[in-house]
């Protein structure tokens, strides 16, 4: 085994490790090592060629391959060190990492470790969609992938399956790339993906979207030939006399996104059931001392915007880490699916994101701290799809009454 | 008078925004969140445009493709003319980042440049 160590070692070199990483550094990491399985920097981004990233964080519309130009660029000029086609195999409490690459099987002991592994996208057998098993049914990643890495177009008559963000950005791909894109078949009553894409990816090309749809069967020997959609009643029952049989050759999954962490797990990291990701303290630490996680490893973000600023807060706490304390919990009260972070150790300006449960309209955000009223905002709107950003002072009387946080929603 | 609504797509919010027309006059814009929005609006409803974003072939390169885009938003009703032109379009590598790959293309006085670098 090759022994080596560092300061900062971030594991996986998607957006989240390389924003991560370049904030370790400006922030005072002697040095640092992004650890990534490709061949290549920037994770998911270089296959995302469409435009809208880095809005928030820069002004200018970037498309994904710029996005992490600019990335890649501040890793150079932060001298940091980067192993490409390497797979981290463990990681543990005592900070250090093994992983092996070709140039063989490798210690790395660090003073801390920053998750960012990333996300999968579920598949047919995360819903379990009866039917055939043929060809040409592909997660919408997976095909985005073959077409704009790849050249390579994965069918020519297509239903989308899931409005999420990738689905829709995959319609108006598949359709600019001339194939025939018959349908978005969603089954909550609107689109889980940002308006500006409906608009700008379903609309200007007239692709139809079925509301309140789902698939309830799949056929097609060798390839696939048609899927059967039909209307969802209010109990999300399938309602039998609104099925028709759609003729196609290709199936995109577009149904979400769940947090890799197979790694956090044979650590012992504890982990959230409902984000999927490390339940994490404010500055992003996760259970293990030393070892924080940022980026869709944690939770899934909707954009790569708000994901850096989380990925950079991560990066400037792991070079000042100390051995944590206890702390106050915060739960999710009334209409609030998840709150991260889920532990306050520290008094200070906390930045929450959650998601709520479902779509509302007109209503006030509350924290509270035991029962008391400690924060207070109101929102126009929400809706699942779009996480809530806000910013909470947490005092030192709050940290040290041990009274936990609760996030609800009086809609 | 005609009151046309419009989703912004400039930043991940979507405001709706209200457009209320005479003809082709502009009488009112509301329901944007920022400057952003009324630009939008404006453009929407009187010369709507896209940035369009795609790739080229490259021969001799680490990877098949270049990944591409307008330099700036192109009408919408010359998306799939660009597009044709892309389609016929080879480069050699290396192809550098922010490289001119067509310049003024359909005649739009818009180029199409190259967002990755490919060795």
């Amino acid at each position: 085994m090759i022994e080596h160590s560092v300061d900062v070692a971030v594991i996986g070199g998607g957006p989240a490790g390389l924003a991560a990483a370049v904030s370790a550094r400006e922030n005072g990491a002697k040095d640092a090592l992004i650890l990534d399985r490709n061949s290549w920097l920037g994770g998911i981004l270089p296959q995302c060629i469409h435009d809208g990233f880095g809005v928030e964080e820069t002004g200018i519309s970037m498309t994904g391959p710029e996005y992490a130009n600019m990335y890649t660029n501040a890793v150079k000029k932060q001298a940091i060190d980067v192993w490409n086609e390497t797979m981290v195999l463990e990681f543990n409490k005592k900070l250090e990492i093994t992983a092996v690459n070709k140039k063989g099987l490798h210690k790395i002991k660090t003073k801390s470790i920053i998750l960012a592994m990333g996300c999968r996208e579920k598949t047919r057998w995360n819903v379990l969609i009866p039917g055939d098993r043929p060809s040409g049914i592909f997660t919408a990643g997976v095909a985005q992938a073959f077409i704009n890495l790849y050249n390579i177009l994965p069918g020519k008559n297509v239903v989308i399956l899931g409005s999420g963000d990738v689905g829709l950005i995959m319609a108006r791909r598949l359709k600019l790339e001339g194939a025939n894109v018959l349908g978005v078949v969603e089954i909550l009553p609107y689109a889980s993906g940002l308006p500006r894409n409906v608009v700008q990816c379903l609309d200007d090309y007239d692709i139809p979207m079925f509301l309140n749809h789902t698939i309830t069967c799949i056929k097609g020997r060798g390839r696939l030939e048609s899927v059967t959609i039909a209307q969802v009643g209010k109990n999300m029952n399938i309602l039998p006399e609104t099925k028709q049989e759609i003729k196609c050759d290709t199936l995109l999954l577009s149904l979400g996104l769940i947090p890799e962490n197979e790694l956090s797990k044979g650590a012992g990291i504890e982990l959230d059931n409902i984000t999927g990701g490390p339940v994490v303290d404010q500055d992003y630490m996760t259970s293990i001392s030393g070892v924080f996680a940022c980026g869709n490893c944690l939770q899934v973000y909707d954009t790569v915007d708000a994901l850096a600023v989380g990925a950079k807060h991560a990066g400037k706490y792991a070079v000042t880490w100390k051995s944590k304390n206890d702390g106050l919990k915060v739960k999710s009260g009334k209409d609030v699916r998840y709150v991260v972070p889920q532990k306050i150790t520290k008094k200070g300006t906390t930045r929450f994101t959650l998601r709520v449960e479902k779509s509302m309209q007109n209503v006030t955000f509350y924290v509270k701290s035991g029962g008391d009223e400690i924060f207070k905002k109101k929102l126009r709107w929400v809706n699942p799809a779009n996480m809530v950003e806000i910013n909470v002072d947490i005092s030192d009387k709050m940290i040290n009454s041990k009274k936990d946080l609760e996030v609800s929603i009086d809609g | 008078m005609v009151e046309k609504e419009i989703t912004c797509i400039v930043c991940p919010i979507g405001c709706k925004i209200f457009v209320r027309m005479d003809g082709t006059n502009i009488k009112k814009i509301d329901g944007y969140k920022c400057k952003r929005g009324i630009g939008y609006a404006r453009s929407e409803v009187l010369d709507p445009r896209r940035v369009l974003t795609s790739s080229v072939l490259v021969s001799n390169g680490e990877w098949p493709l270049v990944s591409v885009k307008t330099s700036k938003p192109i009408p919408k009703n010359k998306i799939f003319d660009v597009l044709k032109i892309i389609r016929n379009t080879k480069v050699k590598a290396p192809v550098k980042i922010g490289q001119v790959i067509i310049k003024n293309v359909a005649e739009t006085k818009i180029d199409i440049i190259a967002t990755k670098s490919v060795k």
